[in-house]
């Protein structure tokens, strides 16, 4: 059934349940430039990181002290380090290590927080209030100060950092899903699914879940930035993936005592964070637009609160 | 004798222009007068464009929206108004009351504050003046006990109540005209009857003029003097609302009044008794059939009717009345028609 | 065997809790001591304000919730005394239409999978195919086409969807149908639309409807007999016309005349000085002796502020709760419509 352009707009109010029936993909690109460059920046980092897994210019590993502190062009694309190393292969493997803790943590975080935001939802009272206080817990512990303590409890490394970050994740989308998952439980639909006789994980399963994975999306991606930014504070501090792995925080700590003499040792990974956060944002932002026409407004015209709820006939069968 | 009308719009168009699609009329050709102290109800259905009307007369319109045609207040051309003089006209001689007022009050302001407030900004009178006036306007919308009521919390009243503020804050300002978009919608039916109740007197002692905008066929026969029918973003009919209520002339009209579900004193509710329905629903704005809009709807039609638009035909003694279909009767209305039935036993 | 009521609800009390969150908030009663009965293929209509209890009672019906006390017999059986596993069961008999067409249709879901949801409790779940075809004759019955079925609900209008959440509501061939104010939110010529299909149902279906309204008109056009509630109490009751026209309680008298109606046109005449006995923001659901009414009615004596007035027959088929319902009865026999115009 051909929708009637962007007249056919119910209530506002009612466009957010309405996803899922969209223009065609290439005019979505280019109704939104943010989406398409945050969507842009993401897959490319994430095509680098791959490719880092079986092919960079130079084995990051590998010093040369002949050839330290050259500065980019000099040798290699960017340049070396104190020990001759290629920071263009370093920065493609520290983006596999970014990525691939951002992405895990990230990963975690959503699946336990999406688990304890829907039971809060659909478990009211005592339930809900214990999940919600231990959330409130886990937000009053700064990530470094847990990434500290599961260091030394799990030993330094790449689990640590997954898990500290992730820790710090659960809360944000136990919140997020949680009142996304109270906003659908108050709706007419649900109580006719209990009056069909569903259960409450049954209700969560096929009404609440495809009715709040909107918001979780857009969360994810946002969150992904954030994650990236923290991996890199934790390896900066020294936390996080041992040497001699790179990772960019890691480069960003060391670049600090050459400043004055190779300053592209600290702008490269620096730019490299800020690109990749950017573009997380980007996405995350650019979703939100795409998937809540009341944050962006921009697809096309639409007539808020002009008319009661009722809408004009769009032509049914 | 001509006496200028207070509001007065003739042929107004009103299209929405969105971004890179093609243009979108919601208005087309609406026309109508209201004099001082009188009351015109609009009527209509979802996607009648009534409440787009009521944005156009408050120069409230979307960016996106182009209008053509005039609306004149006192004379004076608001289309072609910058908005700087809009803003002077909007509350001081236009007020609004909105459907849930609950949205146009500051949740975290004293109602006494929030109706001193327009008064002090737009008269530049002393605080304590205004602090009176507004308790002054609380008492006339019948706000009992008004000076203590006057240090409540919009949260702290019911919504009757609320309503009762949301016309002090627009009288505060003494309008010429007041609109009042779907007024009692959100009320119950004896808050409502206050709310009638008090819109009424309003408009008998302070010589105001009303437009109510309402679905409620009942609302507008209790509170409009002067009632124009819309449909599908144009004027249906318009008349005296007596004369239109008891004697209509255009078949949606005459639709529209016929499924109403009303009390049927002395009628049983048997098998087989069934309301009268307009078959079909009202066109989106973006698919308008050509022609009259409401032909697809309609017992009446005619190939005729697919082919242009109706003109809008005054008639009536003295051109009260206004009608756009080609298969009305123009003659003069019967004197004592006896109110159609309105159930159609089968 | 004698005819037993297909509903019988008895002394149903419901009490919410206070705010938890401001401590110490007292319950809410939301309905006292209701009891009523609806007769298998009649349509009861329920009216009274917002806030009068009679969502609450349709949930309560619908065994969505648990009241506070009080029983609901369907069909001869207490359903809060049944296990969760016969309940469910017992749903195919009963089910409900909601009032925002907009709010009661999961926008992620075909209009197939919509109307299917109470297959659910169904003992052998029907096979696909047959699914499809259940739904399929389910929308032609509620006047849709069945193409309608591989839909979403945006695609419809408030009008369609409603018939495709009365469908979902007739597909597992309940007895009773629960419309919770189901026609509120649609157009005028949509609504008479809406008001025949139920009627249209309950003649070829022997459908039973509970049907709450705000609207006396709906009300009356389709109601075989009413109750009309007020703040958690049911004040009268009996056949739709004779309470409309001969209303015993005060409340409904109010009602009656606050309703606007195309017929009386202008103002009412006889209040040059409007009441304004409601202002008052009433204090909901406190337990009182007195009658909840007595601030608001014309009759009040001191005998209404101590004692609270029972349900009670006043004639056959006619309950009322008030201490002057015999006053009423005498004083106001005329029909309730005095038809009052002005000239403009």
């Amino acid at each position: 059934m051909p929708r009637s352009a962007a007249l056919s707009e119910p209530a506002a109010g009612r466009a957010a349940d309405r996803a899922g029936h969209r223009a065609p993909a290439s005019r979505v690109w280019l109704r939104h430039p943010p989406l398409a460059l945050g969507a842009l920046i993401t897959v490319a980092l994430a095509a680098i990181a791959l490719l880092s897994l079986v092919w960079t210019p130079v084995s990051p590993a590998r010093m040369q002290i002949a050839f330290r502190l050259q500065a980019p062009l000099a040798r290699g694309l960017l340049g070396t380090d104190q020990f001759g190393r290629d920071v263009l292969s370093m920065l493609m493997a520290g983006a596999w290590n970014s990525l691939s803790i951002a992405a895990s943590a990230v990963a975690i975080g959503t699946a336990i927080g999406t688990l304890a935001g829907v039971a809060g939802a659909a478990r009211r009272g005592l339930i809900e209030a214990a999940l919600m206080r231990g959330c409130d817990v886990l937000f009053a512990v700064p990530p470094i100060l847990s990434a500290m303590m599961l260091d030394a409890f799990l030993g330094p490394g790449r689990r640590g950092a997954i898990v500290a970050i992730a820790v710090f994740m659960v809360p944000v989308f136990a919140r997020v899903t949680g009142s996304a998952a109270r906003q659908i439980w108050a709706r007419d639909y649900i109580l006719a699914a209990r009056g069909a006789g569903k259960g409450a994980t049954l209700i969560t399963i096929e009404h609440v879940l495809p009715n709040i994975a909107n918001p979780i999306i857009v969360q994810v991606a946002i969150q992904l930035g954030l994650a990236i930014l923290t991996e890199a504070g934790l390896s900066f501090l020294g936390l996080g993936m041992p040497p001699p792995t790179p990772t960019w925080g890691r480069m960003l700590a060391d670049a600090q005592t050459y400043l004055g003499v190779a300053p592209w040792l600290a702008i490269v990974p620096g730019c490299a964070i800020v690109v990749t956060v950017l573009g997380f944002n980007l996405l995350g932002d650019g979703l939100r637009d795409l998937l809540d026409p009341r944050a962006g407004g921009r697809r096309g015209l639409s007539l808020p609160a002009l008319e009661p709820p009722q809408t004009p006939d769009r032509g049914a069968p | 004798m001509t006496t200028m009308p207070l509001l007065q719009i003739d042929n107004l168009s009103v299209t929405m222009m969105p971004p890179g699609a093609a243009p979108v009329p919601i208005l087309s050709d609406v026309s109508l007068t209201l004099d001082k102290g009188a009351t015109l109800g609009i009527v209509g259905e979802s996607g009648s464009g009534k409440s787009m009307l009521s944005l156009a007369i408050m120069g409230l319109l979307p960016p996106t929206a182009r209008a053509a045609g005039t609306i004149a207040l006192n004379g004076r051309q608001l289309l072609t108004l910058p908005e700087s003089a809009w803003c002077r006209i909007r509350g001081r001689r236009i007020g609004m009351i909105f459907q849930e007022p609950m949205t146009a009050l500051n949740p975290a302001m004293r109602i006494g504050d929030q109706i001193a407030e327009g008064i002090i900004w737009h008269r530049g009178v002393a605080r304590a003046v205004a602090r009176r006036a507004a308790i002054d306007l609380l008492d006339q919308v019948r706000i009992p006990d008004a000076k203590r009521r006057a240090a409540s919390y919009p949260h702290e009243m019911s919504g009757g109540q609320r309503q009762r503020v949301g016309i002090a804050i627009a009288l505060a300002l003494q309008p010429d005209l007041m609109i009042a978009d779907e007024p009692t919608t959100a009320l119950d039916v004896t808050v409502q009857a206050e709310i009638l109740d008090i819109l009424d007197e309003l408009v008998r002692e302070r010589g105001m003029a009303l437009i109510i905008i309402s679905h409620d066929l009942g609302v507008i026969a209790r509170a409009a003097h002067r009632t124009i029918v819309m449909y599908a973003g144009t004027g249906m009919e318009a008349g005296p609302t007596v004369a239109l209520l008891r004697d209509p002339r255009h078949p949606y009209t005459t639709g529209l009044l016929a499924a109403m579900p009303r009390r049927r004193p002395g009628v049983g509710s048997g098998p087989g008794s069934r309301l009268a329905t307009i078959p079909g629903t009202v066109p989106g704005f973006a698919d308008m059939p050509a022609g009259c809009r409401f032909a697809g709807r309609c017992a009446r039609q005619t190939g005729a009717c697919r082919e242009a638009t109706p003109a809008w035909r005054l008639f009536g003694s003295d051109g009260g009345r206004g009608v756009r279909c080609l298969h009305a009767q123009l003659d003069a209305a019967e004197p004592d028609r006896p109110e159609p039935d309105r159930v159609m036993p089968l | 065997m004698t005819a037993a009521p297909l509903l019988e609800i008895r002394g149903m009390t419901h009490d919410y809790a206070g705010r938890a969150g401001f401590g110490r908030g007292p319950a809410l009663r939301a309905l006292d001591n209701v009891s009523l009965s609806i007769d298998a293929g009649t349509i009861f209509g329920l009216v009274g304000e917002s806030g009068c209890g009679k969502s609450t009672l349709a949930r309560l019906v619908m065994a969505l919730d648990r009241p506070s006390a009080g029983t609901v017999r369907f069909d001869g059986e207490d359903l809060f005394a049944l296990s969760a596993a016969a309940l469910k069961r017992k749903r195919r008999a009963f089910q409900m239409v909601f009032q925002d067409p907009f709010g009661s249709l999961d926008p992620r879901q075909t209009v197939e999978r919509i109307v299917a949801e109470p297959l659910h409790v169904l003992e052998t779940r029907p096979s696909r195919d047959e699914q499809r075809e259940r739904v399929a004759a389910m929308l032609d019955s509620v006047g849709l086409h069945r193409d309608a079925a591989t839909l979403y609900p945006h695609q419809f209008s408030g009008g369609q969807r409603q018939r495709i959440a009365i469908a979902r509501a007739l597909i597992t061939e309940p007895r009773l149908v629960v419309a919770d104010e189901a026609v509120s939110a649609l157009d005028l010529s949509v609504q008479a639309q809406v008001l025949n299909l139920l009627l249209d149902l309950r003649e070829t279906r022997g459908v039973t409807f509970l049907f709450i309204s705000h609207n006396l008109g709906a009300v009356d056009c389709i109601a075989d007999r009413i109750g009309v509630m007020y703040r958690g109490r049911l004040v009268e009751s009996g056949p739709a016309h004779a309470v409309f026209e001969h209303p015993h309680h005060p409340y409904t008298r109010l009602l009656l005349e606050a309703e606007p109606d195309i017929a009386r046109i202008g103002p009412p005449p006889h209040r040059s000085q409007p009441q304004t006995r409601s202002l008052s923001p009433p204090a909901v659901g406190v337990p009182s002796p007195a009658c909840a009414f007595a601030p608001r009615c014309p009759l009040v004596t001191d005998r209404c502020r101590i004692e609270r007035p029972e349900l009670r027959t006043l004639v056959p088929g006619r309950d009322v709760a008030c201490h002057h319902a015999e006053t009423m009865r005498a004083a106001f026999s005329r029909p309730t419509q005095p038809d009052a115009e002005f000239v403009p």
